[in-house]
């Protein structure tokens, strides 16, 4: 008797607060559904009155979020896939090989991720006026991936540094090379944690807002993220638009958590465990 | 090839290696690509914060005149204040929280996951989607002010972001909302590496709950421990996303913190040179963790 009371009350602890970590989601989700005379009559804390989806059409063509979702796309997936090979790239060669000084290069690009973006955005603003990439995706995809290589490499050399040596000196036995033990080898048996990266990657790079509005100016060049503040500058007061908005601003990211749950999970873990 | 020595092969240790020219460019691409968006540009930082700079002109080197201005000025005091209150709340309430998430829901049972998955979503949100959540409940006559009526304490109503007294806070509140998530999740794992069977020694020597968490599951945290606070500091120095996107500092800079009195000293200003002493001031405050995380780091390594 005293245990199932026990569970029940549990239970509903729990549940009370889930919905207070679902509850604002579930509220911007059906506010965005609401008409614009809806909220001016009844407020945007009552239940709702009505029910529309011109408001997902309106952020996403005259707000811009298309192609902001576009510009998203074109810097995160590059980023994603060029800091995370040129990471791998680097861990292998530093963890499987006798390279002089590898130690202190690791710290070092590790201590470079580290530090607090704001030392390095004036010099990087200017830098990137300097070579004419200034408000363009370049600049943003360059600096996404000299920003985050420093972690990835630390981790996938934690990772790599594990495997054990027999494959690779029964590949090098074969006649196989430096590439394609990298390749054909290491890259393979390395596949969870690159998954478990690329899936956090994904995300930070696509929630980023100060590199974005660092070295990006126009607003047609922004991606979604920060475009979004823009939205709400556009649609002031329009709070079904902008809610409309800020659902398809975080769609990416949830489909990347709900499709990677597991490698997600275990990548923000990595450092937790070691 | 011969060029391959595995890393246990005693008999060629003391041979110095030559690295391929392949293995050479797997270093040194990387590492130049990160030279020239991290260290360079981090170099070049500290140089400007000893300059007075408008960004058109040359800059002009001004020694440590930055520095004292910095001294004397009450935006960067009041920042200074902040940025601590920040570390303080938003860190302490998401590690207390986070804690004590990870521990209600440790233990697999019916409707964990669930509840996991709950608390950890707003974690993939990005600060500005998280934002933009919650300034719809603090409009007026949004659901804050709608749940203060409906229990009677509608004289607490104000304009929360726009009132210099409870900016600040208005802005922590949806920050641990995206952070005790991710918080719960590193403690999750830490617990799991918490070995049962000195629970079980514990529990048959007759402690209770208590005693077990804080003299069994707590000291086999430390490892956990450190890395979370190192977190904790390195995000809360960092955080700017969440404060810009609800209020840029504002009203008044009672809101204002390290990161956004930098970035609009620096963008908005257009006082180069100030703000890049703000950055080295930020970078200061980091160092002593950025060093212990790479010791810590490090000395697992090998």
């Amino acid at each position: 008797m005293m245990g199932r009371l026990r569970t029940g009350g549990y239970h509903t602890a729990m549940i009370l607060v889930s919905l207070l970590w679902l509850g604002p989601i579930i509220w911007v989700v059906v506010l965005s559904t609401r008409t614009f005379d809806d909220i001016a009559t009844n407020g945007v804390g009552s239940l709702p009155h009505s029910f529309t989806l011109d408001t997902y059409v309106q952020a996403w063509t005259d707000g811009g979020q298309l192609q902001a979702l576009i510009n998203s796309l074109l810097v995160t997936v590059p980023a994603v896939l060029l800091s995370l090979g040129l990471a791998a790239m680097t861990a292998f060669a530093l963890s499987r090989f006798r390279i002089p000084g590898r130690r202190t290069i690791l710290l070092l690009m590790l201590a470079g991720n580290l530090l607090p973006p704001q030392i390095v955005l004036i010099p990087v603003s200017k830098f990137s006026e300097l070579t004419g990439l200034y408000d363009t995706l370049w600049a943003l995809i360059a600096v996404q991936v000299g920003f985050g290589l420093g972690f990835y490499t630390f981790v996938l050399h934690g990772f790599m540094r594990d495997l054990p040596n027999e494959i690779q000196e029964a590949a090098t036995i074969d006649g196989a090379g430096v590439g394609q033990i990298f390749t054909r080898v290491i890259l393979p048996l390395t596949r969870p944690a690159l998954a478990a990266l690329g899936a956090l990657s994904f995300t930070w790079i696509f929630n980023d807002l100060l590199w974005a509005i660092t070295v990006i100016r126009t607003e047609g060049n922004m991606p979604v993220t920060p475009a979004l503040l823009g939205l709400q500058g556009q649609f002031v007061s329009s709070w079904s638009v902008i809610a409309a908005g800020t659902v398809i601003a975080a769609v990416p990211t949830v489909a990347v958590f709900l499709g990677f749950q597991r490698h997600f999970i275990s990548g923000l873990a990595i450092g937790a465990v070691k | 090839m011969t060029t391959v020595i595995s890393t246990n092969s005693t008999a060629r240790r003391r041979r110095s290696f030559r690295p391929s020219p392949l293995l050479l460019t797997f270093v040194l691409v990387p590492f130049a690509i990160e030279s020239i968006w991290v260290f360079w540009p981090a170099i070049q930082g500290v140089f400007f914060s000893f300059t007075r700079w408008d960004g058109l002109s040359a800059p002009v080197p001004v020694g440590f005149d930055n520095y004292v201005e910095l001294a004397g000025d009450p935006v960067f005091r009041g920042a200074l204040g902040n940025s601590v209150l920040w570390l303080v709340l938003f860190g302490g309430l998401s590690i207390l929280g986070g804690f004590g998430m990870a521990l209600a829901l440790q233990r697999e049972r019916r409707g964990v996951g669930i509840y996991r998955a709950a608390l950890f979503l707003p974690v993939v949100f990005s600060m500005v989607v998280t934002a933009l959540v919650w300034r719809v409940f603090y409009q007026p006559d949004g659901l804050v002010d709608q749940v203060l009526t409906a229990v009677g304490l509608e004289h607490l109503i104000r304009p929360w972001l726009a009132d210099p007294e409870t900016a600040l806070y208005a802005v922590i509140i949806p920050a641990l909302w995206r952070q005790i998530g991710y918080i719960m999740v590193l403690y999750l794992a830490g617990l799991k590496a918490v070995d049962p069977a000195v629970h079980e020694a514990a529990k048959v020597d007759g402690a209770n709950n208590w005693q077990r968490l804080w003299h069994v599951t707590i000291p086999q945290l430390k490892g956990v421990n450190a890395v979370i606070l190192s977190v904790i500091v390195i995000d809360s120095l960092r955080s700017f996303d969440i404060v810009w996107a609800l209020t840029r500092g504002g009203p008044y800079h009672s809101s204002e913190l390290l990161s956004t009195y930098m970035y609009s000293a620096a963008f908005q200003s257009l006082r180069l040179g100030y703000g890049s002493a703000i950055a080295v001031v930020i970078f200061l405050l980091a160092l002593a963790v950025i060093i212990g995380y790479l010791v810590r780091a490090f000395r697992e390594e090998s």
